[in-house]
Formats: structure tokens, sequence, C-alpha cells
């Protein structure tokens, strides 16, 4: 007989649990509709591979595992993937999460499995491959992903490997109707479990209000090394650090796994999934829930698909709903109230509660600590449940967390005997959301702050390198005008009969100086040239006119410019001697009046010749039709000016007549 | 005489040798800056908005150190003013409403397709929490958005919105059953409690 210890604390609750562990185990069957959460255990959420319309078959993966901590989810049946979407979960915040919907057609038929006869020959790394395969979460509550916290530590081996078959949370009786059922199930998938860890000594604690079970146990367990370790009943001995304390009689330190110990503990139910994934193949698409409480009919265990409405095992069952006080997810002490019954049972769902008043009464109103002490001496972590009550109250949570509130396990016992009927474990709960709170705001706001000074930082790096460059290109400059006036200095002294090569600056001035010295008679010298270009360009203009028409319009435009100069020359001496210009013999006024009529005509007769070309190109060369448009409003133009000037010509006559 | 001379000289000497081992003191052990300002800096919730009037976190933080009211950062709100009075052994005073309210957590979100590409939000974000280029679109890396809506008001397009970051069921947390009429599990007890 091993020696066990005790823990500090524990009540002793009404178990309540011959309810449902006298019936054997039945199946719940297949509902029409299946909801399946892509979260179901702690970590991240697994990733959809299928797509609304795709048929599934039973055991067929339907999300991957996504990321490290993560757990796979497979259809617990055949049938056809009808929605993706958004539904509330078993949670107490009785929120919504990602859920795939299928509908089921009835016909349950398997996918291809690879069932393994004997699991030695393969290997641990294989057999954990396997588990994360099948989608395996620890099933006690929790959720953690099974494979990993069944990899083999890195530093030291584990010692003591310890099946938690407790069941101490009253009411629920799953893993009690399990082991005397599948005794031999249970004990293969901790055999494997013992094959990958090889551990020194494996343990099963179980309570000693489970006799039949503890029979079939040890009657399976007969010719293995495993101990089957009967433990007195006391709430909460299920409770991993206090299974370990009364079968080893180590303590988890504080904020460390057991796993640290060299100790590693797991859940029956998960046993037996680990069992039928590596034996069978089979990912874990069911577990055995519990139905009990004064409100349901016909009291039990159930084998239920994962994802199955509790609305509709509740109604299968003999939901008393005009009875009903409260449906509890879990048992009467860690358990959530569920908010509706439209949601999905999960790889955790343990036991479905539905309580009468009388069973589950509403809790007294909260009355004033009267520091008797009770929950202190309850309190399986030995903590002091008072000082943590003033403390979330107050919320003081640096205090509440120096007096070790995460160690707290929220097993409900302080609650359970508080005589004011305080909800103590609430009061940790909410204190503990809040501390993670901080922590999370606290983290994100030094990230912030690492953010914000490293762009102070590199904006002023940014205005250093500026000024760096802006001062660099100045001294360049400087140097460069330096040496520049060295060398026009140096060249200077060398040959002072040789005018220098005058810089920018001193050729302006020479223009500067040069102008006055464009007097009339240089201007009128230009004048008179311009004019003689004229006539000889227009003599040519009518020569090709008549010969060489496209010549002809490039002359045009030549005699353009070069009335142009005329003008601007003619411009030039009015300014400058006023009416010198119009003495000038051999420049009258601009040119005679019969000169401008006679560029009117030939403008106005260019113009008629190409909108006859346009008229043609419009026909037989479309190409040519945009160009010959751009020419034509050019001439328009032109015979406008033209039309001015000879207007503009007239005038002054008369006015110089009349004068 | 002798008797108070030689009191007078061996207080003296005394006085010399404390004075050299203070000023040794002051000179090897010399704090930079002043820890403090550290201290408060550290407890400000760094959005870098300016609400206060400060140009930032650090600023307000030296501050307050030199004596400016703790109730000027609307980010942090009643929960800051509460840890600021703890820190620094004050009365904690109500959120000085002139700079502004509390507002629970917010994200800054573009509405992608309104963007234009200008940059200037990238350049308002003090946390460079803002990702894009010129005529590229932009988007808010909802991570690191502190909520401190500076990149709003340059926008000219006015396709920046500031929501608030809604609860999910990975954020939500128990409440506080002093507030709630909860329906507790666990206070239920059976009319015959064994301990």
């Amino acid at each position: 007989m091993k020696k066990i210890w005790d823990f500090h604390g524990g009540i002793h609750p009404k178990e309540n649990k011959d309810q449902s562990n006298q019936s054997k185990i039945t199946n719940a069957g297949i509902p029409p509709q299946l909801i399946l959460p892509l979260q179901q255990h702690i970590g991240q959420r697994a990733e959809l591979v299928v797509a609304v319309g795709d048929r599934v078959l039973k055991g067929q993966l339907i999300a991957d595992a996504h990321g490290p901590v993560s757990v796979a989810v497979h259809a617990p049946t055949s049938g056809t993937v009808t929605a993706i979407e958004e539904h509330e979960v078993p949670h107490p915040s009785g929120m919504s999460d990602l859920c795939v919907f299928i509908d089921t057609d009835g016909k349950d038929e398997w996918c291809e499995l690879y069932p393994c006869d004997d699991y030695s020959t393969l290997s641990p790394t294989e057999i954990l491959g396997r588990v994360r395969k099948a989608g395996i979460a620890g099933m006690g509550g929790a959720g953690f992903p099974t494979e990993i916290k069944l990899r083999p530590p890195h530093e030291d081996k584990v010692n003591t490997l310890i099946l938690n078959a407790a069941e101490c949370e009253p009411y629920i009786t799953a893993d009690d109707r399990l082991m005397r059922e599948r005794a031999e199930e249970v004990i293969l998938g901790f055999e494997i479990m013992a094959y990958i860890l090889q551990p020194g000594e494996c343990l099963i604690g179980i309570e000693d209000n489970k006799p039949e079970a503890i029979k079939a146990l040890r009657e399976a367990a007969k010719e293995t090394q495993i101990e089957v370790v009967v433990i007195p009943t006391k709430y909460p001995s299920g409770g991993e650090k206090q299974l370990i304390k009364i079968l080893t009689g180590k303590e988890v330190p504080n904020g460390r796994i057991p796993a640290d110990i060299s100790i590693m503990c797991q859940n029956v139910a998960t046993a037996t999934a680990v069992y039928r994934a590596v034996r069978f193949g089979e990912p874990l698409i069911s577990r055995v829930t519990t139905f009990t409480g004064d409100c349901i009919a016909n009291k039990g265990n159930q084998q239920v698909l994962i994802g199955t409405p509790v609305s509709w095992l509740l109604e299968k069952n003999g939901y008393l709903a005009q009875k009903g006080s409260r449906l509890v997810m879990g048992g009467p002490m860690m358990g959530f109230t569920l908010h509706q019954t439209n949601i999905p049972t999960v790889k955790t769902s343990n036991c479905i509660l539905a309580a009468s008043q009388k069973e589950l009464p509403q809790p007294d109103p909260a009355m004033a600590c009267i520091r008797c002490g009770m929950c202190s001496e309850v309190c399986p972590a030995e903590l002091l449940p008072q000082q943590l009550y003033w403390f979330a109250k107050g919320q003081e949570f640096e205090k509440a967390e120096h007096h070790n509130l995460f160690d707290c396990i929220e097993c409900g016992a302080c609650s359970y005997v508080c005589p004011s009927s305080i909800p103590l474990v609430q009061y940790y709960r909410y204190a503990k959301g809040e501390v993670r709170q901080i922590k999370a705001d606290q983290e994100k706001s030094n990230q912030a702050r690492e953010r914000f000074e490293f762009r102070q930082e590199r904006i002023e790096r940014e205005k250093e390198e500026k000024e760096a460059k802006r001062k660099a290109r100045s001294e360049a400059a400087a140097k460069a005008q330096a040496a520049k006036k060295a060398a026009a200095e140096a060249e200077a002294k060398e040959g002072k009969t040789e005018p220098a090569p005058a810089p920018e600056s001193v050729k302006t001035d020479i223009k500067v100086n040069a102008a006055p010295e464009v007097t009339l008679e240089g201007l009128q010298k230009k004048l008179l040239m311009a004019e003689d270009k004229l006539s000889k360009m227009k003599a040519a203009w009518k020569d090709a006119q008549e010969n060489n028409p496209e010549r002809a319009e490039k002359l045009a435009l030549a005699v353009e410019s070069s009335k142009a100069n005329v003008a601007k020359f003619k411009q030039q001496i009015t300014d400058l001697g006023g009416g010198d210009a119009s003495g000038t013999p051999s420049a009258p006024t601009g040119p005679s009046l019969e000169e401008l009529e006679s560029n009117l005509e030939k403008t106005k007769g260019k113009l008629q010749l190409i909108l006859n070309t346009l008229e043609d190109a419009k026909q037989n060369h479309p190409d040519r039709v945009e160009k010959l448009e751009r020419a034509v409003a050019k001439n328009h133009t032109r015979v406008a000016s033209a039309q001015a000037a000879l207007t503009e010509a007239r005038e002054q006559q008369t006015t110089e007549s009349k004068g | 005489m002798s008797i108070i001379l030689s009191a007078v000289l061996t207080l003296l000497a005394l006085a010399v040798i404390f004075g050299a081992i203070l000023g040794f003191a002051a000179i090897k052990f010399k704090v930079e800056g002043n820890p403090i300002v550290d201290e408060i800096d550290s407890l400000l919730p760094q959005t870098q908005c300016g609400q206060c009037g400060y140009p930032g976190c650090r600023p307000y933080a030296e501050a307050i150190a030199n004596g400016e009211d703790i109730n000027k950062c609307p980010p942090g709100g009643e929960a800051t003013i509460q840890t600021l009075a703890d820190l620094l052994d004050v009365e904690a005073i109500p959120l000085d409403a002139e700079h502004g309210e509390e507002k629970g957590k917010q994200v800054a979100v573009i509405r992608e397709d309104e963007c234009i590409g200008c940059t200037k939000c990238i350049q308002a974000c003090p946390i460079d929490a803002i990702l894009g280029a010129a005529k590229q679109m932009h988007t808010v890396i909802a991570d690191e958005c502190t909520g401190c809506d500076l990149c709003v008001e340059p926008c000219p397009v006015d396709c920046i919105d500031m929501i608030s970051v809604p609860e999910t069921i990975k954020s939500w947390t128990w409440k506080n059953p002093k507030d709630q009429a909860f329906k507790i599990i666990a206070t239920d007890r059976n009319p015959e409690v064994r301990v």
C-alpha cells in the first residue's frame, strides 16, 4: 500500500453522484446539425481547411492546429458544411466565436483511418504526432493541448506519471462510468503515455467513493506496473496540484508547473482518447458527458458527439424546463451558468447540470465579512482568502498579487463555506482578469514608449543628416568659388595685356555699357537689312507659291518672322529716337498700306489653299487631317492679325494726313 | 577651557570628515536625471496624444515631478490618477474635463478605399503605427495603435475613424461582482455545511 499525504483545507459538499452513475453509458445519437467551435482549447484558434458546401466524412479534419499551442477539429459524423459563422460557444461570457455548422446525413460514414496494432512499433515522436493529429485537448476541464503536455521535458525525465481519476466535483460521473465500462482502454491509454515519458512510477489517483471503478481499474492494471491509489473523498482532491500533494507529498512551487518537479498529470478521459487515437487512428470526435440534476428525467452518462447542441440533448433526455432554475455546464463548484441552450458541447464539456430551484437555490445576498476565517481554513492552496477579498474589493490588485492571488485554483471552497455568502471566488476571478489586463496595458504602453522614442531618435538623426549635407554642400560651393577667384587672379597676373576671360557678370556689364551704343544708326542699318531680307523672301515665296507649294509654306513662315523683325527694329527706333523713326527716309511708318493689303490678301489666299487641302485630306488622307486643322487655325489668327495691322495703318495715315 | 576647546575641535574634525564623505558620495553616486520622472512616465499610458497640454508623456511626467496636477491625462483616466496619487502620495483628484474625457480603448481605422495616400497621418503618428507611402493606400497597425487620435485631424479627406475596441471572447474577463447581481455557482451552498 502506497503512503498518501493530505492537502490543506478542502470541503465535503453533498456528492449527488448516484443520480447519474447507476446506468450504463448510452449513445446520444446524431443530431440534425452539429456546431463545432474552432477554439475548444487553450491556445490559438484552429485554422479552417473546409469551405461552405463541402461534404465531410466522420473523422475528417475540418480545422487544423495553427501555431505551436493549438488543437485540430474534426467532423464528428458525415454531412455537409452549411455555414461558417459566429455563434455562441460554451464560455462564461456567453459570447460568440467562429463555428463550423455541419448538417448531418445520418450515414455516419468514416473517412480512412490508420490504425496501429502495436504502439511499441512507433517512436514516441510518432505517437505524439498521432495525438496532435487527433486533436486531443485535456478533457478534464481546462483543455490544454495534450500533445504539448505529453512532450518529454528537455532537462530531466518525468519521475511520476499520474492519471487523475479523482473526479471530486459533485454530480459529475462521466469518468466514473468510463472507468467502470472501459477500464482496459483507460489502462492502455495510460500505458501509451508511460511509453512516451518512461516515468519511474505510474499512479492512478481515485477517490474512494467509486468502488466499482477502482475494482475495474485494478483488474485491468493487474499485469502492469500501474498502481491504483485510493484516496479519501474530499473536494478538490482532483485539482492537479492537490492530487500531486496527496500522491507524492510534493508541492508545485509558485508560478511553476508539475513538470518542473518531474511530475505529470493526465485525465482519465484524455487517456482513452489517446488510446483510440493511437490504436484506431480515431480523432477526438465524441466524449462522455453526464446529464444530471432534478430537471432531467433521464439522468445518466452519454457518449456525445462534439458539437451536439445542448438544447437537442436536453430535449432528448427529458428536460423539465418549467422546474429548472439554472443550467450549468461543468459541475456545481467550478462550472458556469449557460445563458441559452442553443450552444454546442465541446471537448471539455463533462457535465450538463440542470438544477432545480431546490437543488441550486439563488445565493443569498452577500453580507459583510465577519472575519470568521473559515475561508482560509478550507483553502486548498493555503492562501488568505479574506485578505485577497479585501484587496480585490478595494482594487488593490498589486497587493492581491503579492498575496499570491495567482495560486488560487478557483475551486470555490471559500465561497462555499462563507457564512456571509460573499462571492469570494468571483472577486478573485475579477482581480485576476484585472491584473492580466493591467499587465497587458503596461506592456503595450512600454512598446508604445519604445516606438515613440525610436521615432524621436530617427527624426533627430534625419535632421542631423540633412544639416550635415547642407553644410557639406555650402562648403563645397565656397571652395569652388575660392578656387575660381584664385584662378582668375593668377591669370590676370600672368598676362595683363590680354583681356581677361571675362566672368559672366563682367560680360553682362559690357552688354549694359554697350547698349547705349546701339544707337539710331545701328538700328536703322539693321532695319534696312531686315527689310531687304523681307523683300527677297517675299520674292522667293511668290516664286515658290507658283512652283513648289510645300516650300511656299515654309517660306511664308520665314516671311512672317522677317516681318516681325522689321517691326521690332522699327519699334526700337521709335523708342530710341521718337519721331526720328518716321523721319528716316529708308524706313517709312511700317510697311505701306498697299503692302499690308497685299499681305492680307496673301494670307487669306493661303488660308483658302489650306482649307482646300484639308477638304481633300478629309477624303483621302485621314491621318493628315489633324495637322491641317491646326494649320487652318494658325492661318485664321494670321489673317486676323494682318487685318488688324491694316486697319491700324489706315487709321494712322488718316491721322497723319489730318495732322 | 581646554575641555571646551577639545570639544569644539572634535566636532569640527567630525564635521570635516563627514562633509568629505558626503561630498565624495555626492560625486561618486550622482544620479543622472530625475528618477521620479521615469517612474511617473512608466505609469502614463504613452499615447503621446498631447491632451494634457504637453508635447508627449515624458514632458508631462516632468511637469508632474515639478508640481503639475495629476488629473490631465484622459487616456489614462481614473486608474492612472489613482496610481499616480499612490506613487506621489497626494490626493487623487477627479479627471480635469478641460483636457477631455475618458473614452475607453480606441483604435484608428483608415477607410482604405477613400485614402488618397497623402502621408499626412503617417507624419502625425507619434509611434509609427501607420504604414503606407506617397500615393499608396495607408493602413493602421491595429496592435500598435494607442488610440491617441492625432492622425484624425490632419487627414484631408477625413477617412480615419476612431473605433472603440470591441470586447472579444479572448479579451473578456470576469466583471466585478460588486457591480452585478451574479448567478454564482460556487456560492451555492447546501443547507448542511461540513468542513
